[in-house]
């Protein structure tokens, strides 16, 4: 029996004299792939960053794969939500090439092309690494950002919205691509999204976000009337129709689900 | 022309300012930092100023002024919010100090015109003594940090998840800038080092060029305006400033034009 991937015992998580999550307590088992769900400002961002030791915890225990979120940081690949073009003119494999040892003092003597290739292969970014980033597509460069995450061979991946402003085709192929990469790879995934729709029969498991509380467990089981009901201490109403998933707070649609035609 | 001792003191002191400003400047023009780097020239200056006033050596002014400067600067970059006005407002403050400074000083003009518009055909051996220790000191740190400073300065969340101490690192190379700023006041004056510690790198970035070659032509073409500046004075009899200000302009318009010209930098750089 493997340690759990990433787990939170009595967790309290306050920035900005708020509290993000209060007392939370739930984990994953190794090789899972978690869907990060929750309405905006509800603390995904924040969560992640505390997997990598980036917020401090107020009460309570992280643990990233059997140790302290710092100790873990060479495990774990991350890709964050704030992807700004800092350099335009500098190309996607300068990037990876900043990035890789980028953590070790010094300078860069020996250059590990290996690492380079093998990360941009897996995302099949080779043809695109050469190019300035500033003349690459919102998705050729989300690609980029997640081979970037690939990089020194991490067991968890943290992905911050990797699904963001993309249009529905390349919506299932990052989705399909995460997933291969996690079987191929043997990676645990968490996945930060605002839709649970895309990764329903990917998933394994859900870990929801909302009012400084958290669930994880699986999709049936989360994302459900009660359940949801109980997490934003309104009433929720989850409907499920032609493989897809709705989440209403009253007539108004919630995060979490797919928006439907009002009536 | 480098028969004359004073020359041959100037070309050293300008080769020096143009190696520390062209990779320095890269990473402020790829930080986004050239206006604190501005910044720092000023306050600088109202450092040096004051030294004159206290009748202490300008140079050791305004490199303590600008390291100053520069921790204080570092201090800020948390709230980013209003950073820019707060480094403005400090930048006008020390322009009126320095400007009160030199007032109490009375009498050399000549004085204000070297701290403001640079005076490398008077540069002093103990000076240019000075200006190597600093350049050692900052290639040093820089060498050093140079590879956290990248990681930090293209994808900061990612660096510091990866354990870059983001905000350190960051500060520390504004010290090295405050070095880098001093040594380039005594070529340009601290009006001007914004054009040696930007127009170079930012040429470099506008051809496209990786980081290490980048920072390695910004350099370069640093020393060859610092030069170049000082050959066309020679020439001329007008100021040398002048020349590398004209220069630098002409440098970047012509790295825009090769660009322009040139076939995509994509299918330029793969191999
Ligand atoms: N550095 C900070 N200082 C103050 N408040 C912060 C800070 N970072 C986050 N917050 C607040 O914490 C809350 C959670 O933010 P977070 O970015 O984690 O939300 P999120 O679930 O990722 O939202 P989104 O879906 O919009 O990305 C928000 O209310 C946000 O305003
Ligand atoms: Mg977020």
């Amino acid at each position: 029996m493997t340690a759990p991937a990433f787990s939170l015992a009595g967790v309290t998580l306050r920035v900005g004299g708020r509290d993000i999550l209060r007392n939370a307590t739930f984990e994953s088992r190794t090789g899972q792939f978690v869907a990060l769900l929750g309405p905006n400002g509800a603390g995904k961002t924040t969560l992640l960053r505390a997997l990598v030791g980036l917020v401090p915890t107020r009460t309570g225990q992280i643990r990233v794969l059997g140790a302290s979120p710092r100790a873990a940081r060479g495990r774990v690949g991350y890709m964050p939500q704030a992807r700004a073009l800092t350099v335009p003119s500098l190309s996607g494999a300068d990037y990876l090439r900043a990035a890789l040892h980028g953590a070790r003092w010094g300078l860069t003597l020996r250059r590990d092309t290996h690492e380079i290739d093998r990360v941009l292969d897996l995302v099949s970014a080779r043809d695109i690494a050469p190019r300035p980033i500033g003349t690459l597509s919102g998705g050729e460069r989300q690609r980029l950002a997640l081979a970037q995450a690939l990089l020194g061979r991490p067991e968890l991946l943290l992905l911050d919205e990797p699904l963001a402003s993309l249009d529905p085709a390349r919506v299932g192929d990052v989705v399909a691509l995460t997933r291969d990469l996690r079987d191929a790879l043997g990676l645990t995934v968490l996945f930060c999204a605002h839709d649970i729709n895309p990764l329903i029969g990917t998933a394994d498991a859900v870990l929801y976000v909302a009012n400084a509380t958290a669930r994880l467990g699986p999709v049936e089981a989360v994302i459900t009337t009660e359940s949801l009901s109980a997490l934003y201490g309104v009433p929720v109403e989850v409907v499920r129709a032609r493989g897809h998933v709705f989440v209403m707070a009253g007539t108004v649609p919630a995060a979490g689900g797919e928006c439907c035609a009002h009536g | 022309m480098l028969a004359y001792d004073f020359m041959r003191t100037a070309f050293a002191a300008a080769g020096i300012a143009g190696v520390l400003a062209g990779l320095v400047g890269w990473f402020v023009v790829v930080r986004g930092q050239s206006f604190a780097g501005h910044a720092l020239a000023h306050i600088g200056f109202a450092g040096a100023a004051g030294a004159l006033w206290l009748g202490a050596p300008p140079l050791a002014g305004l490199i303590v002024a600008a390291l100053a400067g520069a921790g204080w600067i570092g201090a800020l970059a948390d709230r980013a919010q209003g950073r820019d006005v707060a480094i403005g407002l400090v930048l006008s403050v020390s322009l009126g100090l320095g400007l009160l400074f030199l007032h109490l000083v009375s009498g050399s003009a000549s004085g204000v015109t070297a701290l403001l518009f640079g005076n490398v055909l008077g540069v002093s051996h103990a000076t240019l003594m000075t200006l190597a220790a600093m350049a050692v000191v900052c290639l040093l740190v820089l060498g050093v940090i140079a590879r956290p400073l990248l990681f930090a300065s293209l994808m900061p969340d990612n660096a510091a998840a990866r354990g870059v101490r983001v905000g350190a690192v960051g500060t520390v190379f504004l010290l090295v800038v405050a070095l880098a700023t001093a040594s380039c006041a005594q070529v340009t004056g601290v009006l001007l080092v914004f054009t040696l510690m930007v127009a170079p790198p930012a040429t470099a970035l506008e051809l496209g060029l990786p980081p290490r070659a980048g920072a390695a032509l910004s350099a370069v073409l640093a020393v060859a305006c610092a030069w170049g500046g000082l050959l066309l004075a020679w020439i001329t009899d007008a100021p040398v400033t002048f020349w590398i200000s004209v220069l630098c302009a002409v440098m970047f318009g012509g790295g825009r034009l090769l660009r322009a010209v040139s076939p995509s930098p994509g299918s330029a750089a793969s191999k």
